[in-house]
This record gives C-alpha cells, sequence and structure tokens, in this order.
C-alpha cells in the first residue's frame, strides 16, 4: 500500500531524511517511532504531498507523490500534530466543509460526517465552537476529520500528543478498531504505545531508518536483556562501593554495573544483564549473602535513546560477527 | 470549481464571523457618509452661489458629487485591502490548517482563486453600503447612472488588483500584522506613484506614473471605460494572483 524507496528531504542546512526506504502492507497499523527531530512529520508530510522529496520515491496506492498528487491525496487521511482545525467553526460545519473539501459526493456526506462523529465519540459537542474544545476533543475532531472521506491510508502523526491518560487509551482502541479497513501510519516517541498499538515499527534516528521490523521481533529483542536497578546499605558505617561492585559484577548473567549515585553508607547501581537472561534473584541473593542489605530491585524500563544505542549496537555487532 | 466555492464559502463564513466584517463596513459607511456630506454640501452652496451669479443653474451631479466621491473611495479602499486581505493566508500558516488545505485533493489555483474572489465579495459588500447615499441623491436629483455603473466597475477592478497583491503577499508570512503592514506600504507606493508626473514629465516619470493604480482609475470615475486601463487592471490582477501561486508552490520547497 506505502511503497518508500531512497526518501531523503533535504532542507536549507540539515538533511531531515536521509534515504529511508520502507513498505507497508494493507490494513496493517505502522508505528514511527524515534526521538523528537527524527525525522518523522517529514516523512509523514512527503507521503501526504506536503513537502515534495529532495530524491527518491514514495507511492501510496500505487501513486507516486510527485506525479499523481491529486490521486495520492484522495486516497490519504492526515491528522498533522497540531490538529488543522479553524477555531470558529463549529464541530459539524467544520467538518461538512472538509468532507467538502476531500470530494465526499453529495449524496454520502451526511452519513460519512455522521459516521465520524460517531467513530470519533464527538456527538456531543457537535454544535459547539472548535474554540471552545478542550485538547482532547480537539485531537477527536482532527481525527474525524482523517477519517472522513474513508481513505485507503491514515497518517497520524503523534495522535496521543497532548492527550490525558484516559483520552490516550480510548484514542489507541479507536486506531486498533480502524485497522483492517485502513492502512495505518503513526508516529510516537513512546515506546508502549508501539507495543500496544503496531504491527509493524519503523525505527528512524536523525534522519536515518534504524530498524523495520514486527513488533514482536523488536519487543523480544529489547526485552533479551534487562536492566535492574538495585541499592544497597551496608550495616556498618565502613562501605566499601568499590567492594559492593565487583561482588555484583560477580554474578552470572551480569554484563554492565553502573554506579548511579552515593549516599553515607547507601550506594544505587543500574545493572545490565547479558541477553535472555533473569539476574534479579541471584543479585538479590548474592546482595544478602554478603552481609549487605537490599533496600532496592526494581526493573528498569529501557529509555528509547538506550533502544537506539543497543539496536544500533546491535546491529554494528551482527555486522561484524562479535559478541556483546 | 466545485473547490473554489467550498474555499469561498468558509471564507465567506470566517469573515462575517469575526467582527472584521461587519467593522469594515461600519468604518467604510462612516467615511463615505462624512464625504458625502462634504461633496452635497460644497455642491448645495457653488449652484447657491452660481445662481445668485446668473449662471446656468443645473450644475452636473455627476461631475460634481460623484466623481470627487468616487476618487475619494478609491483611496478608502487602499486602507480597507490590508485589512481585508491579511488573513487569507498567514491565518492558515499560523494555525497550521494550511496543512489541511494542501494535502486535500485541490488545487492551489482554487484555493487562491476561492479565497481571493472571497476578498472581492467582502470588498463589494463594504462598497454596496456607498448605495444608501447614492440612493439619496436618486431621490433629490437626476444623476446619470451609467457613469455611475462605470465608476463602479473601476473601483472593484481597483480592488481586485489591490486585493490580488495583498493575497500574495499574506502567503509570504505567518503573522497577519506583518501581512498587513506590508501590504498597506504596497497600495499606498501604489498610489503615490502618480504623484511623480506632478513635477516631471521625462518618459521614465510617465511609466512610474504609469503603475500607479490611481492613474488608471480617474477615467473610470468620469464614467469613460477605457480598454487600455481595464486592460491594466485584469493583467495587474492575474499578475498578483501569479504571484500568489507561485509563492503558494514554494512554500512546499521551503516548509
Amino acid at each position: 500500500m506505502i511503497r518508500v524507496q531512497g526518501l531523503t528531504k533535504r532542507y536549507a542546512r540539515t538533511v531531515a531524511v536521509d534515504d529511508i526506504s520502507f513498505e507497508v502492507e494493507k490494513g496493517r497499523i505502522v508505528g514511527f517511532l524515534g526521538p523528537n527531530g527524527a525525522g518523522k512529520t517529514t516523512t509523514m508530510r512527503v507521503l501526504t504531498c506536503f513537502l515534495p522529496p529532495t530524491s527518491g520515491t514514495a507511492q501510496v496506492a500505487g501513486y507516486d507523490v510527485m506525479k499523481q498528487p491529486l490521486e495520492v491525496k484522495r486516497r490519504i487521511g492526515y491528522l498533522p500534530e497540531s490538529p488543522p482545525l479553524y477555531p470558529e467553526m463549529e464541530v459539524i460545519e467544520y467538518l461538512h466543509f472538509v468532507a467538502n473539501l476531500k470530494g465526499v459526493p453529495k449524496s454520502e456526506r451526511q452519513q460519512r460526517v455522521d459516521q465520524s462523529i460517531e467513530r470519533c465519540a464527538i456527538g456531543d459537542v457537535r454544535t459547539k465552537l472548535i474554540s471552545s474544545l478542550s485538547r482532547g476533543y480537539r485531537q477527536r475532531v482532527g481525527l474525524a476529520q482523517a477519517l472522513l472521506h474513508n481513505p485507503d491510508v491514515l497518517v497520524l502523526d503523534e495522535p496521543t500528543a497532548g492527550l490525558d491518560p484516559k483520552q490516550i487509551i480510548e484514542t489507541r482502541e479507536l486506531i486498533k478498531r480502524l485497522a483492517g479497513e485502513h492502512t495505518i501510519i503513526l508516529s510516537t516517541h513512546i515506546l508502549p504505545e508501539v507495543e500496544q498499538t503496531c504491527e509493524q515499527v519503523i525505527i528512524i534516528s536523525k534522519g536515518k531508518l534504524v530498524a523495520t521490523d514486527s513488533v514482536q521481533n523488536l519487543t523480544s529483542r529489547l526485552r533479551g536483556s534487562e536492566a535492574v536497578a538495585v541499592e544497597v546499605e551496608a550495616r556498618e558505617v565502613q562501605f566499601d562501593a568499590a567492594q559492593v561492585r565487583q561482588r555484583l559484577e560477580q554474578v552470572a548473567g551480569v554484563s554492565r554495573v553502573v554506579e548511579k549515585d552515593r549516599k553515607n553508607n547507601r550506594c544505587s547501581y543500574e545493572v545490565e544483564s547479558l541477553q535472555g537472561r533473569s539476574i534479579r534473584a541471584d543479585l538479590a541473593r548474592a546482595v544478602v549473602e554478603s552481609g549487605w542489605n537490599l533496600t532496592e530491585l526494581r526493573p528498569v524500563a529501557f529509555s528509547l535513546e538506550e533502544i537506539f544505542l543497543q539496536l544500533t549496537a546491535s546491529e554494528k555487532e551482527d555486522a561484524t560477527g562479535g559478541k556483546k | 470549481m466545485k473547490n473554489i466555492w467550498t474555499i469561498f464559502r468558509k471564507e465567506i463564513k470566517s469573515y462575517f464571523a469575526s467582527p472584521i466584517a461587519y467593522l469594515l463596513m461600519a468604518v467604510f459607511a462612516l467615511i463615505f457618509g462624512y464625504f458625502f456630506y462634504v461633496a452635497v454640501a460644497i455642491f448645495v452652496s457653488r449652484s447657491f452661489e452660481s445662481q445668485m451669479m446668473g449662471r446656468g443653474f443645473p450644475m452636473d451631479v455627476n461631475e460634481w458629487v460623484i466623481r470627487p466621491l468616487l476618487m475619494n473611495v478609491s483611496v478608502i479602499g487602499l486602507f480597507l485591502v490590508p485589512m481585508i486581505t491579511m488573513r487569507l493566508f498567514a491565518e492558515e500558516k499560523r494555525s497550521g490548517t494550511i496543512e489541511l488545505l494542501m494535502t486535500s485533493p485541490v488545487r492551489d489555483l482554487e484555493i487562491i482563486l476561492g479565497k481571493w474572489l472571497a476578498a472581492m465579495a467582502l470588498y463589494s459588500c463594504i462598497l454596496v453600503t456607498s448605495a444608501v447615499n447614492m440612493a439619496l441623491l436618486f431621490a433629490y436629483g437626476k444623476p446619470d447612472w451609467r457613469p455611475i455603473l462605470i465608476g463602479y466597475l473601476g473601483l472593484l477592478l481597483q480592488g481586485g488588483c489591490l486585493l490580488a497583491i495583498g493575497t500574495f503577499i499574506s502567503t509570504l508570512t505567518r503573522n497577519q500584522i506583518i501581512a498587513a503592514g506590508a501590504t498597506f506600504a504596497a497600495c499606498l507606493l501604489l498610489w503615490i506613484l502618480d504623484w511623480v508626473s506632478a513635477y516631471e514629465t521625462a518618459a521614465w516619470a510617465k511609466v512610474i506614473a504609469y503603475m500607479s493604480v490611481v492613474t488608471h482609475f480617474e477615467p473610470f470615475s468620469k464614467g469613460v471605460l477605457d480598454t487600455k486601463h481595464l486592460v491594466f487592471y485584469v493583467s495587474a490582477i492575474f499578475l498578483g494572483l501569479f504571484l500568489t501561486a507561485r509563492s503558494m508552490e514554494s512554500l512546499r520547497w521551503r516548509a
């Protein structure tokens, strides 16, 4: 449904997107994962024909974004990062305007608008002015706008940004329901979001494609190793941090120990395991058997930055055939 | 065509949903009313004088009231245009709705024409408020209606070309105040260009004076429909809209 080849977008001084290629099959939900400024929005803008690529091609439903932009635009629903709303319009008025703009035939218009309102649960604000809506409702009206012409492809730029937790869950549920009928690309910098909603992940960083994989493969790759925060307390005042560290490093399966903080007779560490090893039980035993108190032991979620480091690092290793 | 209509309707709605349309109409009606009063007062005292001196009484209303009034309106127009066009693109750029327009299956030209026509429609509505005063002239005198129509046609053409320039300037910035300021400067410049002909008669001065929008309006105010001025205005409108289209295209490359 979507085919991107060698896509590059260069601005005056910076390269926003650097030689990205990927494909998305029909009916899939794809997560575009990357830190801010990675090139997610730029890629989406190229797909929606808002920006022309510097080089490379992008095709949506078999139409090229440069050669047949009108055909592409007819088949794409786009929710930019800030929903494109006119504050002086009523919700219903706005949706009718967009339906006209998207070329929805007159006979279907009322029905399409009603359906969008129902799907996005904005029925109770249909006659309100957009300027009076809360952030969550604005986001949903933006989503309703993208759905209006029943597009083959939905492009959603950070659909859950700025929403409260309940709204985030509702939005994710909505997006999941939309899959199948529509091919969905959504961008986010939140990892759990991808895990919960997407089937395929495209990870980009600094304009480059880092990985494209199914969510299961990616999470198993990441879950393979774990990071644990450990806080150790010495019973006597005399406390040798280096000794504790040495002991922790000796635990089977530990790949790295980093000292985080030290206060009086307490010291906290972050311990990373090797692939496929669970080390928490062994760590606890090691600490207690050495005569120290274990005051904290909890798994640490990988931050996005670390995931990138890990992914880019492991790919280098794969290439050289080396071990960690 | 349908898309132009969609954009046009949306623009008209947002003009009339905010106070701007009513404000401009009220301000224009007020200023026009003042000029109307002055023009009629002068006309009455002059005709009184000429009757006393024994000269022919029926002075020409078209010549003495309507023509100076229309000339004044053409200058008021210069002040109205920036306020009409400033938001056309600048606001869409600021709020991000330009992304909606540019990712919808609509051609750039359709967007531009829809917006320009809406600006024209508002400008026409503003001009229509002067019909009340004109009606008074018809009620108490016998002005010739043909020169009046031609005068209004001239006003529309002059407005159209300034509005096209304002639309273009509005695509250049996301700040409405800058758009209004720059458009006002452009309008002012296009007005005062003909002042050069007052003290200089060389060829270059003629060229400069020719570019002034007011030079071309004068014949219209007299009720003379001259194709060469018609062509000037129509080509200026095309130029303005063409520049707008190019600017919108470059928006995609720069954005």
